[in-house]
């Protein structure tokens, strides 16, 4: 199964397959698969085919869209109702949300049907998907390396043929990491394009949901549907609404790319340089010229996120109080008492790393000395950006240091995870789109990706210039065995 | 920098996570390693440097003052883990 949505779409539209059809096939393959990949989380076979028949039937009466019928699976951080969101944990293993998220039901509306759910790093937070409570995902080009995180299953789903597209959520790179660690495109919007609402926030300045696919032009054609103004979210931005395809054929004749000298020191494999040099030359070759970019302040956004990031976090993650969700510890004294159980039984270490840093800045005498600190270093380095797209249109370079590592190869040591985050925390500090997509293999005939930047709101060109590089090479179409 | 225990517990208590004497050490060592890792943020000056607290330039927006939700109350609670009477129950706070 080498499907993209486009084909899909084209498929459904011809009558040659039914969306109940093509359910039933992504469904076996699902079965057969997940039990080594652990992809998925939760499975309803009945939902994702009364999804199938309500798309057949839309079809049936000529009132099908080009997303109509196509199969989706959805990262376990969106609340959908008929379907648990129990965010990679155990605090919400019972929880099934009593509404949609935004996105979900703008999905629905577009008429994608839901193949399941999929694994995730607890509460988002981690690059490896081995913070989920429900057990790591593998990395479909390889079992015994991690998927990357924390969109980890959306990621390994698409790569492995169980679903042609998914969502994901982005707080410091979660939906291009692991793209680039699965060989996948993804990307995540300009801050504010897609709602938030009813998506379980991490990081409310900086989470960003978007699609994860096979190639620019499905993820495109998805974040038609994803994207647009909610009054449920107040950060949702008042914009008209784009065609995010319109800029697919485009030809790059005169697009001037930056490429950020800091991204390309110390810390860069020798597999992951050779294969970004070389995706830089095929867009010289298509007609771009290439320009040196300096962000001084990058390497600071590591730091400034994992100051940023714990503090909204200890401040979002207080609502798990064992009161109106989740889980309570099954014995306690006080009010206090039961509060300090409940969240110590249903968070993973790792979170709960996050909320105690987090809580620690945020504290009386603390505050000045990082949390604002932080805060304006993160000034700095939307600065360093705003500079940068002065001299070019899109930045390119790496998304990952290296690509992925083994499963456990990390996990005791949570600061080198940190820092694979390196390229893509500083696009989420700015608020900037970032995309992800294949660009070649390295060490152990694993994916690299490359990372592509845009200024504010320009999702449409990068789509574009992805799409370009994509019709003039073949990574995208390459597949893990089976 | 390295946090002593009394700040570790001072902060499982702030955050109202309960934190084991065994996993003290621990929780310690590795809050103390990420302090590190923040620390670097104090070499740059950033003197006159307004602090970016969100993405984008934002205005709350205002609605009109009028009744927009209705009652889910009942759906709501159905996730809870003790609700009676159409209340959420916790232990008793007021002797």
């Amino acid at each position: 199964m080498n499907e993209t949505v486009k084909s899909l779409s084209a498929r459904l539209a011809a009558g040659s397959v039914s969306a109940v059809e093509l359910a039933q096939d992504y469904l076996a393959r699902i079965r057969a698969a997940n039990p080594v990949l652990n992809a998925f989380v939760e499975l309803n076979e009945e939902r994702t085919l009364a999804d199938a028949r309500a798309a057949d039937a839309l079809r049936a009466e000529g009132r099908a869209g080009v997303l109509t019928g196509v199969p989706i699976a959805h990262k376990d951080i969106f609340c959908q109702t008929g379907w648990h969101a129990r965010c990679g944990s155990k605090m919400l293993e019972s929880f099934a949300a009593p509404y949609d998220a935004t996105l979900i039901a703008r999905s629905r509306d577009a008429g994608l049907v839901t193949l399941g759910r999929t694994n995730m790093d607890e509460f988002a937070m981690g690059s490896s998907n081995e913070s989920s409570h429900y057990g790591p995902v593998r990395n479909p080009w390889a079992h015994d390396a991690v998927p990357g995180g924390s969109s980890g299953g959306s990621a390994a789903a698409v790569a492995a043929g169980l679903a042609p597209a998914a969502s994901g959520t982005d707080t410091g790179g979660s939906i291009r990491q692991p793209a680039a660690f699965c060989g996948i495109t993804g990307i995540k919007p300009t801050y504010g394009i897609v709602s938030r609402w009813g998506m379980i926030a991490y990081a409310s300045s900086l989470d960003q949901g978007g699609p994860m696919a096979h190639t620019a032009e499905d993820c495109a054609l998805l974040l038609n549907a994803f994207a647009g103004f909610d009054e449920g979210d107040s950060t949702s931005l008042q914009r008209p609404a784009e065609d995010y395809t319109r800029s697919l054929a485009a030809p790059l004749a005169g697009l001037k790319i930056g490429v950020p000298k800091e991204f390309f020191g110390e810390g860069m494999s020798d597999d992951v340089r050779a294969a970004v040099n070389a995706a830089l030359a095929t867009f010289r070759t298509l007609g771009a010229s290439t320009v040196e970019v300096s962000l001084p302040r990058a390497g600071y956004a590591v730091p400034a996120y994992y100051v940023i990031a714990p503090a909204e976090a200890s401040s979002n993650l207080s609502r798990f109080d064992g009161v109106r969700y989740g889980y309570r510890a099954p014995e306690y004294g006080d009010l206090a008492d039961m509060y300090a159980k409940s969240r110590a039984q249903g968070f993973g270490e790792e979170v709960k790393r996050r909320i105690l840093i987090g809580t620690y800045v945020l504290s009386h005498g603390y505050y000045d000395a990082y949390y604002l600190q932080a805060q304006k270093v993160r000034r700095l380095i939307a600065d360093d950006y705003a500079a940068a797209f002065a001299q070019c249109d899109l930045i390119i370079g790496p998304t990952t240091p290296t690509v992925a590592y083994g499963l456990g190869e990390k996990t005791d040591d949570p600061l080198s995870m940190y820092l694979g985050d390196i390229y893509t925390t500083s696009v989420n500090l700015a608020g900037l789109p970032g995309m992800s997509i294949p660009c070649g293999f390295g060490a152990g005939g694993l994916p690299v990706g490359l990372q592509i930047v845009g200024n504010y709101f320009s999702e449409a060109r990068m789509l574009g210039a992805a799409h370009q590089f994509q019709q003039a090479t073949d990574w995208h179409l390459r597949r893990p065995k089976e | 920098m390295s946090l002593t225990d009394q700040e570790v517990r001072h902060i499982a208590k702030l955050a109202r996570i309960e934190l084991a004497d065994a996993q003290l050490e621990r929780t310690r060592s590795q809050l103390s390693s990420m302090l590190g890792l923040i620390e670097q943020l104090q070499s740059i000056d950033t003197t006159g440097v307004e602090p970016m607290a969100h993405a984008t330039d934002l205005v709350l927006r205002l609605r009109d003052d009028a009744v927009t939700e209705t009652d889910h109350r009942a759906a709501y609670q159905s996730v809870a883990p003790a609700v009676e009477d159409g209340l959420y129950l916790v232990p008793k706070v007021i002797e």
